[in-house]
């Protein structure tokens, strides 16, 4: 027997369920707009060596993570050991140095096992990070030879992702032509 | 050793609350008077094991004990002594501690404000709120310790999140939980009243009082957060319609709604199980609010770090108390009478329509704040919904609400005549024409939105003074002044909150109706105009704080030539959090405008920066109106109908003490 006291209930049970489904989700994975796109052009003075220049035409040629990180960014410590790890695998690395100081960066690189970047840009006002849409370092992207962005993880990089995700995309596209 | 006391004392306030829920509810069914007087006791006893739990935490935080993890990831050597106190509450497992502390803390002043209920009803009460605590603190018991440990203790925490290392954050959380949790203390007296059968007015005078101040505190710790976010974000706004800010919002209407009901059901005898669905709704609120921060299904700038164990756990124990308290309603209310009848046109219509519109109000914010999660559940990809929604929906809403509380207080119970209510209205609907044509003339520039709000406003302020006079009449002034004193103190306070929100109205039509901004590119010695003002940029310094850098802007102010003011907004970079740097705008405030500036951007390196200027009319009307609001509330509830038996009480035995509670 329904009566109208019964009613509430009801709602709250759909309520309940609409709940369960969303716990399920994640409203974090937000899909990058630079997907499918060719990388932002950038132009920033190499942090170990400020005469050369590190540019958006340098991700081209080959499958390139493309790496944010900073000194002052605690869960990019957590993710460097496993970037050194991707370089000794023989991936090709561009970091992009977000709104840190020189030494700060030159530090934490010789603190935290080597520096696993073929190459790092500067970019010291966070200008370049704001055009590749950087909410939170550490990101990450997959750029292809041809220099469009294929993949973009944000946060830490751990074990599944590299495994499930990441290398097997990397592989992938190096077949491509 | 210290943190491990504290994990004890939880564990044995879990085990309180469990004995609490339990034997004064068993003592009220089968009339056992040593299983009721249990209830205080263990409401005393539960509290003080949190109380003291909550200080050893505290302690880890003043003490840079960092082998506590919840201490090394929010707090830091530099960090001042009060952000240390306010760290505590700054995360999701010392703010759910201090939640449970608060519960227990209205557990205690239940137990020690209801001498003069019958001693079956408090047990209930105290049962009830047992059972909600058993919910929280299990929470946090297994899904969220505290104490936790580390075992590589660090030699320095992580800091603060920087957004919260401000005054207004020291003090937006804890009113804001007594006002979240205070709804608890209405909702187990609806549950007392359902089970023991007794769904009457003088159930509703009970929680009346208790629902109000709950709702005083609501109140207020929402402004507080609204001021945070003024001074703070820099963007001027002080309302975002965020997922979390309409969270603690959805139970403020329903708490409204549910204040005015009550008044209804104490005096008539009506709308009770309307009243009790009210109580249930507004509690249920309170905890999806603590769903939708804790659980991570919505993402805002608010939430904590998510664990989906935890979402589990609120979700399954908002599904039992929800789903049991609704049982129990659909068990219950059919057999609740409808209470004394009324006319198409009295006081009860008006409250009803007052009822319909906030619930409605509510509906509709809930809806747009559901609407991300419904769409992405349905796998139909991702979106959200913001202020456009809401005050399209929302504004139109507002207005007839506000009409109400202009016609209400002059509207008799049970049966009154239109052209009596109106004949009285005429003078007061008057002067809203005026204002409202005039004000917003004398603003520079005529527009209808700032002139309902003006109406509106006015015609509130109108209504007082109708309903005022012939109640102090007097031959002389004398006479009028000793016939004021004599007044209906909680009629008074429902004026007073009524006028609260006509000024806080006021605050909001014209900062939003009159408002001028620019951004603008200065190098040091540009001067910006706006609104007859001079804005001199000086430039920006370097300035260090105790834990982070300053980018120290400074812009004098000139009016008429004159040095008004000297503002220094600021842009902070944090030590430990460098990629999130904090805006200070800097504020003049005076009662008829804000002057506000706050730094945008550098432009490379040439001391040339992006400023933003803003010139604010009657921001300060918003912020007062809000402290006159709950002035009101607080007004409300010291009449003394609410003392009546503890004065009686009082008298068998006076002493100089207990005189002075009294008067």
């Amino acid at each position: 027997m329904m009566n109208r006291h019964m009613i509430p209930l009801v709602v709250f049970a759909a309520l309940l369920l609409l709940f369960w489904v969303g716990l399920g989700l994640n409203p974090k994975i937000i899909p990058s707009p630079l997907i499918g796109k060719e990388a932002p052009k950038f132009d920033l003075p190499e942090l170990h060596n400020p005469q050369k220049r590190v540019t958006n035409e340098m991700l081209k040629g080959q499958v390139t993570l493309f790496n944010v990180f900073a000194s002052w960014c605690v869960s990019c410590r957590a993710e460097h050991h496993l970037l050194l790890d991707l370089q000794h695998r023989g991936l090709y690395i561009i970091g992009l140095n977000y709104k840190d100081e020189k030494r700060d960066a030159l530090n934490y690189l010789t603190q935290f096992g080597g520096d696993p970047y073929a190459m790092i840009a500067y970019d010291y006002e966070g200008d370049v990070g704001i055009e590749w849409g950087v909410y939170g370092t550490p990101e990450t992207f997959v750029i292809d030879k041809k220099g469009i962005v294929r993949y973009k993880h944000t946060g830490p990089l751990y074990r599944e992702v590299i495994e499930n995700e990441l290398i097997p995309l990397v592989r992938k596209l190096e077949q491509e032509s | 050793m210290l943190p491990e006391i504290g994990q004890f004392l939880m564990v044995l306030a879990f085990c309180l609350a469990v004995i609490q829920s339990i034997f004064p509810l068993l003592g009220a069914q089968k009339g056992q008077l040593s299983w009721m007087k249990m209830g205080p006791n263990l409401a005393w006893a539960q509290f003080a094991a949190l109380a003291f739990a909550y200080g050893l935490l505290t302690y880890a935080f003043i003490d840079h004990d960092f082998s506590v993890a919840l201490a090394a990831s929010h707090s830091s050597i530099n960090l001042p002594i009060e952000y240390r106190i306010s760290a505590v509450w700054g995360n999701h497992e010392g703010s759910l501690l201090l939640w449970i502390l608060i519960l227990a803390g209205w557990g205690v002043a239940v137990a020690s404000f209801s001498n003069n209920l019958p001693v079956a009803m408090s047990s209930r009460v105290l049962a009830v709120m047992g059972m909600i605590s058993v919910g929280f603190i299990g929470f946090m018991v297994f899904t969220s310790n505290p104490f936790e440990r580390m075992m590589m203790v660090p030699l320095d925490g992580n800091d603060l999140n920087p957004m919260l290392q401000d005054p207004g954050m020291i003090f937006h959380p804890p009113l804001l939980y007594m006002g979240y949790v205070g709804f608890a203390v209405a909702f187990s007296f609806a549950m007392a009243a359902l089970i023991g059968g007794r769904l009457d007015a003088s159930w509703a005078r009970w929680s009346r009082p208790w629902t109000t101040i709950a709702w005083v505190f609501l109140t207020l710790g929402i402004a507080l957060g609204s001021w945070w976010a003024y001074a703070e974000l820099g963007w001027g706004g002080w309302w975002f319609w965020d997922p979390v800010e309409n969270a603690s919002f959805m139970p403020w209407l329903l708490a409204t709604a549910l204040i005015h009901s009550l008044a209804v059901t104490e005096k008539r005898g009506a709308f009770r199980s309307w009243t009790v669905m009210l109580a249930i709704l507004t509690f249920a609120l309170t905890i999806v609010g603590a769903f939708l921060v804790r659980s991570g299904v919505i993402t805002s700038v608010h939430a904590f770090a998510t664990d989906p164990t935890r979402g589990v756990y609120i979700l399954v124990f908002l599904a039992v108390i929800i789903g049991a308290s609704l049982m129990l309603y659909a068990w219950r209310a059919p057999k609740v009478g409808m209470g004394g009848g009324f006319s198409s046109w009295s006081r009860e219509s008006v409250l009803l329509a007052n009822n319909v519109l906030l619930v409605v109000a509510c509906s509709a914010v809930f809806i747009g704040t559901m609407y991300p999660l419904i769409i992405d559940a349905l796998g139909m990809g991702k979106m959200s919904v913001g202020p456009p929604y809401f005050n399209t929906v929302f504004v139109p809403l507002m207005v007839p609400l506000l009409v109400m509380m202009i016609i209400g207080p002059l509207v008799p119970w049970k049966n009154a005549t239109l052209k009596g209510s109106f004949n009285r209205l005429y003078p007061v609907l008057a002067a809203g024409l005026l204002a409202a044509v005039v004000w917003p003339l004398l603003m520079g520039e005529w527009g209808v939105i700032v002139a309902i709000m003006i109406f509106v406003a006015t015609g509130i302020v109108g209504v007082f003074i109708v309903d005022l006079l012939p109640r102090i009449k007097a031959e002389t002034f004398a006479g009028k002044i000793s016939r004021f004193k004599k007044l209906n103190v909680s009629w008074l306070g429902m004026h007073v909150a009524h006028i609260g929100m006509a000024i806080t109205i006021i605050g909001m039509a014209m900062a939003m109706g009159y408002q001028e901004e620019k951004d603008v590119r200065v190098a040091p010695g540009d001067v910006v105009e706006m609104a007859g003002y001079t804005f001199t940029f000086d430039g920006v310094k370097q300035v260090r704080g105790a834990n982070y850098s300053s980018q120290y802007g400074t812009v004098r102010v000139k009016e008429d030539g004159e040095l008004l003011t000297t503002l220094h907004p600021e842009k902070r970079t944090y030590d430990k959090h460098k990629g999130m740097p904090m805006t200070q705008a800097s504020i003049d405030r005076s009662l008829f405008r804000d002057l506000y500036v706050s730094l945008g951007d550098p432009i490379g390196r040439t001391g040339a920066w992006v400023i933003r200027v803003y010139y604010k009319p009657y921001m300060t009307w918003l912020w007062t109106g809000v402290m006159i609001m709950s002035v009101g509330g607080v007004l409300a509830i010291s009449d003394r109908r609410y003392r009546v038996k503890i004065r009686r009480r009082f008298k068998k035995r006076p002493s100089k003490e207990s005189q002075a509670v009294i008067d």
